[in-house]
């Protein structure tokens, strides 16, 4: 059984092969996007911003992320309690990983390996050793950990837990918590700055955007956002990004249907762009020139022209988006 | 051609000359009354502020062509309150004219050697004119309240302006025709302008209107002021929408039409009233 699983695996990466060597030296980034609701994940090519493929994954899934050469997509499929890898350039399974139950988001280590991934339901963060499926390490966090960030130079993984309203610092060689900074309440995302010398966290609840200093893990600033015409119970920050040359960040407001644009120097909210419905997870091309948004309830992905910090397009995906990734 | 009394041809030097001066005269006249200049920027301003500001959250559901992504409503409404300031500059327009009967600068105009079709094709042009005029005004002031359009639209929209203003246009000269004096403006207001406006696609989409009542949906398909206020949007995103292009033009031919009709002193409307058998 587990020769032919292996047989197939290889054939189908012969295949994959075979089709990439078909496909023109260039190809356009792709946008993977996973469907809560649909149990798929939609292919988007960012050059004509249409689907090119839907692939059905396992039930729920929610956070996705790639392996730093973009070659491998992770998507935890949570209520399949496991992690599924597939092959950016074939979109076939390739393994699945173990995860503890429930795994919502993860992040991958700026090496590639080990996974660190958060368990809802078990108040756990599990490292999982990507190339054998090896587990390393079970952290013991808050309650529902969710938000999972990592320092650029890997030494420091954070993680967020939505009801104990921490964010908690581990330190990656020992894997143990160095740290627990209170933030405001339902804390979604964490996501460090590109020279690892801020951390941003968002708080669902809280309405808020906690800006702390990894040198001290204080908080500098919490950023509040306030929309013409939007009651502020509907602000509710969930996605964080920043920009590579560290002068913009982006943060998707949940169903505000706002993403705010935030100077980085100033810590000012500077724009609210109109997006789809409960804008959820944001990604960057890899050139940085466009952001995607997930749309939950609209059943759609924006795509944001970061120069200009317009929203040029929606595409219709699967139902309840959740989190993307684009790879070149 | 015949030679008119004067001896002079009727060439088409003079033809351009002729229409030119209506031209003149009418975006003097707009220039000079600044009442009318302000009230044409108000009033779609006012709608732009306060009513689409007090809105600006209800759209964002839905994405009809030529959106490709949600647009606040602000967005959607101007190409409505665009075609709006047509549709009142049209009106208003013509019925200068129902003023220049009374003030007796019509007969001026109609001792012209000039066929009386031209002279209300001059007089329409003019209007066109000062309503493009009023519009571009009003897309300069949106654009400081974040109602950004591609720059292609602003080129772009400038022939849709052209064959709305017409079909307005000669919709208000029959108009003209029919209302005696000024004072009945109000009831243009409310027999005209308001149905036509509010049973548009200028302040909701159509497919919201169909939701809510079928009858209504049909009353806004037949309006023909649908068909001007689309014409406009698809322009302004630098897109042509074949359709209702075609339904504006035909329009206005047929009410330019029915304005010459009513206009001829021999089979229309003017023969019986204000003529010189009514004098005696």
């Amino acid at each position: 059984m587990k020769r032919q699983t292996l047989l197939s695996a290889s054939l189908a990466a012969l295949a994959g092969l075979a089709v990439a060597d078909a496909l023109p030296a260039q190809a356009s980034p792709r946008a993977f996007v996973s469907n809560e609701r649909d149990h798929t994940m939609s292919v988007v090519d960012m050059e004509s911003l249409k689907v090119l493929q839907t692939v059905k994954t396992g039930r729920r899934p929610r956070g996705i992320t790639a392996s730093p050469d973009g070659k491998l997509i992770y998507v935890c499929a949570s209520d399949d309690n496991r992690v599924e890898v597939y092959d950016a350039a074939t979109l076939k399974l390739v393994k699945t990983l173990r995860s503890g139950p429930d795994p919502e988001l993860f992040v991958l280590h700026p090496s590639g390996n080990p996974l660190y991934i958060a368990n809802e339901d078990d108040n756990m963060v599990t490292v999982v050793n990507v190339e054998n499926n090896d587990l390393i390490a079970e952290i013991p966090v808050g309650v529902e950990p969710e938000g999972m960030g990592i320092s650029p130079d890997g030494k420091y993984m954070v993680n967020t837990s939505e009801t104990t309203n921490m964010a908690h610092v581990v330190d990656t060689a020992t894997n143990e918590i160095i740290e627990n900074i209170l933030v405001d309440s339902r804390p979604r995302i964490a996501e460090f700055s590109k020279d690892g010398k801020q951390l941003w966290v968002s708080s669902e609840v809280g309405g808020t955007v906690s800006v702390i200093d990894p040198a001290t893990w204080k908080i500098v600033k919490k950023i509040s956002f306030k929309i013409p015409g939007v009651n502020n119970d509907a602000i509710q920050p969930v996605g964080v990004r920043i920009t590579k040359d560290g002068s913009k960040a982006f943060i998707a407001l949940g169903p505000a249907n706002r993403v705010a644009v935030v100077n980085t120097k100033t810590l000012e909210v500077e724009k609210y762009l109109l997006v789809g419905q409960r804008v959820w997870q944001l990604g960057f091309t890899p050139d940085e020139k466009f952001l995607v948004s997930t749309n939950g309830n609209s059943n759609d992905v924006s795509i944001i022209d970061v120069a200009s910090e317009k929203v040029t397009k929606s595409v219709p995906v699967g139902r309840a988006p959740w989190g993307v990734v684009i790879v070149p | 051609m015949s030679l008119p009394p004067g001896g002079f041809r009727l060439s088409l030097p003079g033809y351009l000359v002729c229409m030119a001066g209506i031209c003149w005269r009418e975006g003097l006249r707009f220039l000079n009354q600044r009442g009318r200049f302000l009230s044409a920027l108000v009033r779609p301003l006012v709608w732009l502020f306060i009513f689409a500001a007090g809105f600006r959250s209800v759209l964002g559901v839905s994405i009809i062509p030529p959106y490709e992504t949600y647009v606040l409503y602000e967005v959607y409404v101007t190409p409505g309150l665009v075609a709006m300031i047509q549709l009142f500059n049209g009106l208003q327009s013509s019925l200068s004219m129902v003023y220049d009967r009374e003030v007796g600068a019509m007969r001026i105009l109609l001792v012209s050697p000039y066929p009386r079709w031209f002279l209300l094709v001059s007089k329409l042009l003019a209007g066109i004119l000062v309503s493009v005029l009023q519009v571009y005004t009003f897309l300069a002031v949106a654009w400081f309240w974040e109602v950004e359009l591609p720059p292609v639209g602003y080129v772009a929209v400038l022939p849709a302006l052209l064959l709305s203003g017409f079909m307005l246009g000669a919709m208000g000269l029959v108009m003209s025709s029919v209302f005696r004096q000024m004072e009945n403006f109000a009831s243009v207001m409310n027999f005209v302008i308001f149905p036509m406006f509010f049973a548009s696609s200028a302040l909701y989409p159509l497919w919201r209107v169909q939701e809510s009542s079928l009858v209504l949906w049909w009353i806004c398909t037949l309006n023909p002021f649908t068909y001007a206020v689309e014409l406009i949007r698809f322009a302004l995103y630098g897109q042509f929408e074949p359709f209702a292009a075609l339904v504006v033009a035909l329009c206005a031919l047929v009410f330019l039409a029915a304005a010459i009709l009513a206009y001829d002193p021999s089979a229309g409307m003017m023969a019986r009233r204000g003529g010189p058998e009514d004098a005696r």
